[in-house]
């Protein structure tokens, strides 16, 4: 057996207060040390942070302002950012001390490290109070001062109904153009978007130039004027008008503006409008594109009749001419008006470029020029001869939509404010139709509704699946299943939950 | 006794004086305060002697003696060195070491019967060493540190060595020197410990900032609790007694 002397243990007298200690850098216990030093000193022990008691946020120096929930680690960031003198000693732990929510303090629980002496690490764990202090934020400032927007663009368009309006909201919610806004309002003949500053003012005046054609006027009004400084605050207000001309309308153009648009006749339909104004003769197929800065260069062109001054027709008769452009065909269709049907026989023969679409039967939307009083300058300078005692423009459905199930899908809305404009019955009556007329359309034309998002309606979709579909109508326009989207709805995924 | 005392604001005064039991060697500082701490308590004893080394002041680094010599590094001028020979008693004898390791104070630790110093030291010095100083010459390191002048101060009646000294180590320098070792600080925690004190035989000098902890320390290990210069010659005559009788 080998003895083996157990290594005794070196020990040392600590020098403050005499205690044997093992050796260590400081050659002092650590009870001396945290006497003799503080290693928390220059970390303030208690501090204020300002929290906006509107929008219940936290400002996180210089200006910005932060959602944070209670003990949750953005917060902790928040409280830790705050606290001067951490970059000098190394830190291991932090955490909150929970405190009443309501007591207004929040504290922190800290582990830091610091060297004291050469090659003595100290470890210390310490608390730092925080004070919640009241400050308003600049966005809660401006809304207790009304003072909400700093840009606004004023859509107008100069025409008696909103189609264009329900157009523009569904492309502005499939480009996500709302998102900056700080108000929408509805205004007589347009409506006005409000900005906290010019520059998303701008982007949405370019936005709406790229999709409708546009012209826009921006004005500026001073608020305030800081001579020492020479900063000025501005109101920018951007109007923007769209062409008066929408789609199905008919459209009378001067004789010098048909003559640079390649000769076209100057009675058109309108086909489309999209960046440009798109135009048919209906007598020859022949199309134009007319720009926004075209339309707005002189006075050279203007719609004389708009949708709702459509009447129904009776097809009778439909004769091709053999001429086909896209999906338009030109022919002679035979007509009588529908309250003449079964009355007399006053039947009219049209030139039209819906041959396509109408065989003998079908009811179809036309103006009636022979029985409309139409005053415009162009118009009356017409050759009469060539203007037709009616044109037509669209198929109708209307019969065979008084009988059909719901739709089984839905659009988005923005949320706007409408102010006093629908408090009228017949105003919210107006809306309503014009908003199913604007659906309609959407069915009708799926170029239309190619630009935007149409949802399922889960509740719709779910009815036609369990009702049998064998008088189901198929010639009447639908949107297909596969267009739509489905919709992120908190309610519908609880209901499938629940199913 | 034990002293505190400071050398201009500095409290490694072992840097700027060296003690032995026959002379004092103090460095030339703006004031005399330094020196009148050491005159006060040795002035009627031996010798307290203001001197260079080679025009510095850092005369208790460059230096190692005890009561029988004194070693000065190469670079002492002829002057300082005539200056020395005047001031000390014609006991002691001084020699100049031709040295590569001219710091002779942090490279050799002695008493008057031992010497500890740097393993890299020349043989030829060596020799000089035990035959200077009358001592026994042994190559050691203190806790794997080379300058053992550094980090240990050693009188004849026991001696002080850096803190991290395993006991091992001071049981084997214990052996060597004779004397009992403890391992300790000075000018509160620092391990420099030959830089921070000196001491002979019956007095000892620490820095100021040394602990009431560290000063006891010293006290009881260098036994000067009691201890009067006149106590060595009384120890002695006992051991002549012994020795004779």
């Amino acid at each position: 057996m080998e003895y083996i002397p157990k290594p005794r243990e070196q020990l040392i007298l600590c020098c403050e207060c005499g205690i044997p200690i093992a050796p260590n850098p400081a050659n002092m216990c650590v009870n001396c040390i945290q006497l003799q030093v503080d290693v928390t000193e220059g970390i303030p022990k208690h501090l204020t942070i300002n929290y906006c008691k509107n929008c219940m946020r936290y400002l996180q120096p210089p200006a910005s302002w932060l959602y944070c929930e209670l003990e949750s680690r953005e917060l902790l960031a928040l409280c830790l950012k705050k606290l001067r003198g951490l970059q000098k000693v190394r830190l291991i732990d932090a955490g909150f001390v929970w405190t009443e929510p309501h007591s207004r303090r929040i504290k922190v629980s800290l582990t830091i490290q610091k060297e004291v002496f050469a090659g003595t690490i100290l470890q210390q764990k310490f608390e730092v109070e925080y004070t919640i202090g009241y400050q308003q934020c600049p966005e809660c400032t401006k809304l207790a001062a009304k003072n909400l927007w700093k840009a606004t663009v004023q859509v107008r368009q100069k025409v008696d109904h909103q189609k264009t309006f329900f157009y523009l909201e569904q492309l502005i919610i499939k480009h996500n153009m709302h998102q900056e806004t700080t108000n929408i309002k509805v205004v007589k003949g347009g409506l006005d978007f409000q900005y906290a500053n010019r520059s998303q003012a701008i982007k949405m005046v370019d936005f709406l130039q790229s999709v409708v054609p546009v012209r826009s006027k921006s004005s500026e009004q001073l608020i305030s004027h800081d001579i020492h400084t020479s900063i000025s605050n501005y109101k920018f207000t951007y109007s923007v008008e769209i062409v008066p001309v929408c789609k199905d309308d008919l459209v009378c153009i001067s004789k010098k503006l048909s003559g640079s648009l390649g000769q076209i006749s100057p009675l058109v339909l309108c086909t489309r409008v999209g960046g440009q104004v798109k135009v048919i003769d209906y007598r020859s197929l022949q199309t134009a594109d007319i720009s926004a800065d075209v339309y707005w260069r002189g006075d050279e062109i203007s719609p004389i009749l708009s949708a709702n001054t459509l009447k129904e027709f009776y097809v009778m008769d439909v004769e091709f001419l053999g001429k086909q452009a896209g999906k338009y065909a030109l022919a002679d269709v035979t007509v009588q008006r529908m309250s003449d049907v079964g009355k007399n026989s006053n039947e009219i023969i049209v030139r039209t470029h819906l041959g396509n679409y109408l065989s003998y039967g079908d009811t179809v939307l036309g103006y009636d020029l022979a029985l409309s009083n139409i005053n415009n300058k162009f118009f009356d300078r017409l050759d009469q001869d060539i203007v037709p005692e009616v044109v037509l423009v669209k198929k109708s459905f209307k019969e065979r939509r008084k009988k059909r199930k719901q739709r089984n899908w839905k659009l988005k809305q923005i949320t706007k404010d409408e102010g006093e404009l629908l408090a009228k019955k017949q105003a919210q009556k107006k809306f309503d139709d014009e908003y199913e007329q604007f659906m309609n359309e959407l069915e009708e034309d799926p170029e239309l509704r190619q630009n935007i998002n149409l949802y399922k309606d889960e509740s719709a979709v779910k009815r036609d699946n369990g009702s049998d579909m064998d008088e189901e109508d198929d010639d009447l326009p639908e949107v297909p299943l596969e267009e739509l989207l489905d919709s992120l709805d908190i309610n519908d995924e609880m209901d499938q939950d629940l199913d | 006794m034990a002293f505190r005392a400071q050398f201009e604001n500095n409290n490694e005064i072992g840097v700027f004086s060296k003690l032995t039991n026959s002379y004092c060697l103090v460095a030339l500082g703006g004031s005399e305060n330094f020196y009148s701490v050491f005159e006060s308590e040795l002035g009627d004893v031996i010798p307290v002697v203001h001197t260079s080394i080679s025009g510095t002041r850092i005369i208790g680094r460059l230096t190692a003696g005890n009561r029988h010599g004194l070693l000065v590094p190469n670079g002492t001028t002829d002057q300082e060195l005539q200056h020395l020979r005047n001031s000390l008693p014609e006991s002691v004898a001084i020699q100049r070491v031709e040295e590569r390791l001219s710091a002779l104070g942090n490279v050799i630790a002695c008493n008057d019967y031992v010497a500890l110093v740097h393993p890299d030291l020349d043989r030829e010095t060596e020799e000089i060493i035990a035959d200077v100083l009358q001592v026994e010459v042994f190559k050691q390191t203190i806790a794997d540190n080379v300058l053992v002048g550094s980090y240990c101060a050693i009188s004849n009646q026991g001696g002080i060595v850096h803190p991290k000294t395993t006991v091992q180590d001071q049981d084997e320098l214990s052996s060597l020197l004779q004397v009992p070792l403890v391992a300790g600080t000075v000018n509160r925690g620092s391990d420099v410990i030959g830089a921070g004190l000196v001491v002979n035989d019956w007095c000892a000098f620490a820095g100021l900032d040394t602990t009431s902890t560290e000063l006891s320390v010293i006290e009881s290990i260098f036994k000067l609790q009691d201890a009067q210069p006149t106590a060595i010659v009384n120890e002695m005559r006992d051991s002549l007694i012994d020795t004779y009788s």
